[in-house]
């Protein structure tokens, strides 16, 4: 069981965290000018990197904030844990 | 009597007596079973799963791979070693072949577990553990310090020196040194069994089956330790030589027989043959030699190692150099030992010793590489994993000399150097029939096995093992394990270094599953929430269901009802008086700020920002996908105050959708969210007398239509205290939803019940709710939907806002598989027998349209998604997600039931009072 640095309460335990896959995906700014095609990819497609991956984590069984972090997928480290929030 | 007088660390003075199969035996505290058993001379035996061959013990602790027996008293507990098993009054145990037995009653013992937070954690109180502990204790830093065996100095027999005293003393001082340190935890019988990310080790400790200070027994506990530093101190692993013959009972490790004389006083042989590969086992036969046995050294190597020669020569131990043992004779136990030129050399006892293993398991568990070492014979902690340190004999390091200094660096204790040592030889068997060349004894498995896996191909360790299930028993391979990959190589011709051994995996020895569940088991297993008025339920002979984590009363059955008779019972007393129901588990949130309109504008599909204040409007929320996620009512408190209920069991997942929006999307907006779920408790009170109850018990409250209208909210007061009475109806009766802080809701309840006595007001449960709700086609998010099914889908259309530009799941809405007419719909069905109540999940077939069944694969429309008897109807009815549903009302459509086709007829979802001529009373 990993550590996970939360950016409010420092490294916990990986159980209180909930993850919420690829950072950085905005919710476009007007859905309805979208095809249907750019919309499904809002919706449905994520990438899926070998390596470094910057992700949404949640602090669920704790302060209950969201953050980003950087993990890399093949060793599941964390690179640079940041507070950034999108 | 096996027991030698000035040998071991057994508390003489005491004695302790076990019954082993019947038989009762006295032994002394310091015992394990196995060292019990042979002080009586009486070898331990057990028959091999595969030949029924006879089996000794091989080892003397967590290594021994025959040695399992049952524990009877003081609990049972199946497949443990009789090596590991300490001897404590009264214990009762039985040899095993083949399974165990599991107790059949429940365990009273208490299993529970302790956090560790650690600059290091150390593994092993052996010679290395002990330095590394003590060097860290002396920085400042904190330590948890484990090791499994009872008492701390690992393979320290006595007879060393260190720093000028003998050892027992030095392990005493350092012992006493740690234990003034309070940032220093030292736990003995504790076995570090797994090590995971972060420098996280889940430990066992045995605590056997004595009282605490507050008259409870803790069985055993398990250590969750999170260290900065973890350092595996934990030893090497003696193994054996495959020989022919070797698993007959009589054939020791060296090393064993060692530690049962140093820890126990117990001589386990008096006619002693040595086979050797390295100088480790001519410490066995030197002291196996002063306890008074007769002892002969046969060393693998062209020459013996010149200084241990000298020594046995002084004490009249032959040594013989370039000779081998290939195999062994004697029945139920060893009489001789076969040298490699044929001689028979007449013995009870032949010790092997075949070199050093590390302990490296816990490397390994957290993926550290292992390389092989030509000279140890064995594979090493290779590539520095971070956070891991490996010192002493589990890093191949075995000279007493040079592990001090690996484990203390600069300040490290001395001990002096061995002269004239000679390298091992690396040496996995002798000449002799592989048929009978036992290289796993616990599985049975020999060389000839391994030959035959590389007969079929596989040429890796990991095929081999599971080809063979060599190193799969309770040993997990500890000794074999190396013997196997040593033989492989030999058999393929390809140098062990290019083997890749078995990866370790936890645990490293058998953990009991009481040990991990600790102490959450029967009510502590997950929590249970109960409302404020659960004890009125329990009281009233409620049958409860699990939703969620909360009890919630499903039905209030009377003498001699079933489910179906109290439910029909319930349901017609809303439907014909009143009915008051427990609503207080709906998911309540509290949600302020001045863009508290324009968030649930975007959360619901509807408009909320355009709810007035005093008004209630039904709700529903979607994913970006467009699928219903929950419904629930909102009511608007005040312009920058709304409160929100979401169903039962969706309560957190609904905050933390919204908080996921607030947090990471639209974080400009200035809106606050709470759980109020536990703070208000509700009660339902509902049915055509509904309005009767409500005006009786708040006097304060005009009740009338006119005044209190459909989905509007009145504040009142009841004896000073604040009540919100909302006409909200999930039964399409009239209804009144009445939320009072939790502390006051037994007080109003039972006002509620007074006055609805005249009514004949029925507490009705969750069961009859369903139906009610289903008899309006209200869906249940979660029952009636599955995360494919869209507000038209249900027949909600009215609740999707075409005037909002934007909120979310509307722009899925205009992709065309949302647009499919042969979307599934929400319908009713209704078996046309009028007596089939349709099994939930059904599914519900097509036919060709001259009726017949279509040959497989027969079309699949949809499935029921609830069903009940109703008593409006005087009629079971479902509803039902149907292909194109609301297209096919009036068709009748078949669902298969226990091998019957039943006929159903498809209707609208709305089967009671389609106009809502009711809602108003
Ligand atoms: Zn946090």
């Amino acid at each position: 069981m990993q550590l996970i640095s939360c950016p409010w309460c420092g490294p916990r335990e990986e159980v209180e965290f909930s993850y919420g896959g690829q950072a950085a995906v905005a919710y476009p700014e007007h859905p309805a000018a979208l095809t249907d095609e750019q919309w499904a990819r809002f919706v449905f497609f994520r990438d899926n990197p070998k390596g470094p991956f910057a992700e949404r984590w949640v602090h669920a069984a704790g302060c209950r904030r969201w953050f980003t972090a950087v993990r890399d997928t093949r060793t599941h480290r964390f690179v640079s844990p940041s507070e950034v929030t999108s | 009597m096996s027991r030698v007088p000035g040998f071991g660390r057994i508390d003489r003075s005491r004695t302790v007596t076990i019954t082993v199969d019947g038989v009762p035996y006295t032994g002394h505290p310091g015992d394990t079973v196995a060292s019990v058993l042979l002080a009586h001379d009486v070898h331990p035996r057990t028959t091999s799963v595969k030949y029924g061959r006879p089996r000794g013990i091989t080892g003397a602790w967590t290594e021994d791979p025959t040695g399992l027996i049952q524990v009877e008293e003081p609990f049972p507990e199946p497949m443990l070693l009789a090596t590991t098993v300490e001897a404590t009054d009264g214990l009762v145990v039985r040899g095993v072949n083949g399974q165990g037995r599991l107790a059949e009653v429940a365990d009273t013992a208490r299993y529970d577990r302790r956090h560790h937070h650690c600059d290091v954690l150390v593994v092993g109180a052996g010679p290395a553990g002990l330095v590394a502990a003590r060097a860290a204790a002396r920085r400042g830093e904190s330590v948890v310090l484990v090791d499994d065996r009872a008492d701390p100095g690992g393979t320290l027999t006595g007879t060393e020196t260190i720093d000028g005293e003998p050892s027992p003393a030095f392990v005493a001082d350092v012992v006493a040194e740690l234990a003034d340190q309070p940032e220093v935890t030292h736990l003995q019988r504790t076995t570090a069994f797994g090590h995971y990310d972060d420098g996280f080790v889940l430990a066992l400790e045995r605590r056997g089956d004595s009282v605490d200070g507050y008259g409870l027994r803790t069985r055993q506990r398990v250590h969750r330790i999170r260290a900065s530093r973890v350092v595996v101190a934990a030893g090497a692993i003696e193994r054996p030589v495959v020989i022919e013959d070797g698993d007959r009972p009589g054939v020791v490790l060296a090393s064993a027989a060692r530690d049962l004389l140093h820890r126990h006083g117990v001589l386990v042989g008096r006619e002693v043959v040595v086979f050797t590969t390295n100088d480790s086992a001519y410490a066995a036969a030197l002291d196996l030699h002063e306890a008074g046995a007769g002892v002969r050294v046969l060393d693998a190597r062209d020459e013996a190692p010149r200084g241990w020669a000298r020594a046995c020569a002084e004490r009249g131990v032959a040594v013989t150099p370039a000779a081998t043992v290939r195999g062994t004779r004697g029945e139920e136990r060893i009489t001789a030992a076969v040298t490699g030129d044929g001689t028979e050399i007449p013995c009870d006892l032949l010790l092997l010793s075949g070199g050093w293993t590390p302990a490296a398991h816990l490397v390994s568990h957290v993926g550290g590489a292992l390389t092989y070492d030509e000279t140890l014979g064995a594979f090493v902690f290779g590539e520095p994993v971070a956070g891991v340190e490996v010192i002493g004999a589990a890093n191949g390091t075995l000279a007493l000399a040079d592990v001090l200094r690996e484990a203390g660096g600069a300040g490290a204790p001395h001990a002096p150097a061995e002269d004239d040592g000679a390298p091992p030889r690396v040496l996995w068997r002798t000449e002799g029939d592989p048929a009978r060349q036992f290289v796993d004894v616990a599985r049975d498995a020999t060389v000839a096995d391994i030959a035959r896996a590389v007969g079929a191909g596989l040429t890796h360790p990991e095929h081999v093992k599971r080809y063979t299930t060599i190193g799969t028993a309770h040993d997990q391979g500890r000794t074999s394990g190396m013997l196997a990959i040593g033989i492989l190589a030999e058999l393929t011709g390809r140098p062990v270094a290019a083997m890749r051994p078995t990866t370790f995996r936890p645990p490293f020895v058998p953990v009991a599953f009481a040990a991990l569940a600790g102490r959450e088991r029967g009510d502590l297993f997950d929590p249970v929430r109960t409302t404020p008025l659960h004890a009125w339920h329990v009281a009233a002979g409620a049958e409860f269901e699990d939703v969620g984590q909360w009890k919630r009363a499903r039905h209030y059955p009377r003498a001699g009802e079933d489910m179906t008779a109290a439910v029909l019972r319930e349901c017609a007393a809303v439907r014909t008086s009143v009915g008051i129901m427990d609503a207080s588990t709906l998911g309540t949130i509290d949600v302020r700020g001045p863009d508290a309109p324009v968030l649930l504008d975007r959360l619901y599909t509807n408009m909320m920002s355009s709810l007035k204040v005093g008004r209630v409007r039904y709700g529903v929320m979607c994913g970006n996908d467009g699928m219903v996620r929950d419904d629930g009512t909102v009511l608007r408190l005040a312009e920058n105050r709304y409160l929100v209920t979401t169903t039962t069991g969706n309560a957190a997942a609904v905050l933390d959708s919204m908080e996921e929006w607030l947090q990471t999307e639209w974080t400009d907006l200035r809106v606050r969210l709470t759980s109020v779920t536990d703070h208000w408790s509700i009660a339902a009170v509902a049915g055509p007398r509904s309005r009767d109850v409500i005006g009786a018990v708040f006097g304060d409250l005009d009740v009338s239509n006119d005044a209190f209208g459909f989905m509007t909210w009145q504040d009142t007061v009841l004896d000073g205290t604040p009540v919100r009475v909302a006409r909200i109806s999930f039964s399409g009766e009239l209804a009144f939803e009445v939320s009072v802080a939790s502390g006051y809701a037994s007080a109003v309840w039972a006002r509620l019940l007074a006055a609805g006595q005249a009514y004949g007001i029925t507490p009705y449960g969750t069961e009859t709710m369903h139906v009610l709700r289903a008899e309006k086609g209200y869906p249940i998010i979660g029952q009636d939907t599955d995360g494919t099914v869209s507000p038209h889908d249900l027949g909600m259309s009215w609740a999707v806002s075409a005037k909002k530009d934007d909120f979310v799941g509307k722009r899925s809405y205009t992709r065309p598989e949302n647009r499919n007419p042969l979307r599934k719909q929400l319908v009713s069905l209704l078996p046309t027998d009028a007596a089939t109540k349709l099994p939930e999940g059904s599914q519900i077939v097509g036919f060709c349209a001259d009726g017949r069944l279509p040959a497989p694969p027969v079309p699949m429309l949809g499935h029921v998604t609830s069903s009940y008897h109703s008593a409006e109807l005087a009629r079971p009815f479902a509803l039902a997600l149907v292909k194109g549903g609301r297209d096919r009302v009036g068709e009748v459509v078949h669902v298969p039931v226990e091998g019957e086709l039943v006929p159903a007829l498809i209707g609208s979802s709305v089967l009671v009072d389609p106009e809502g001529a009711r809602r108003d009373g």
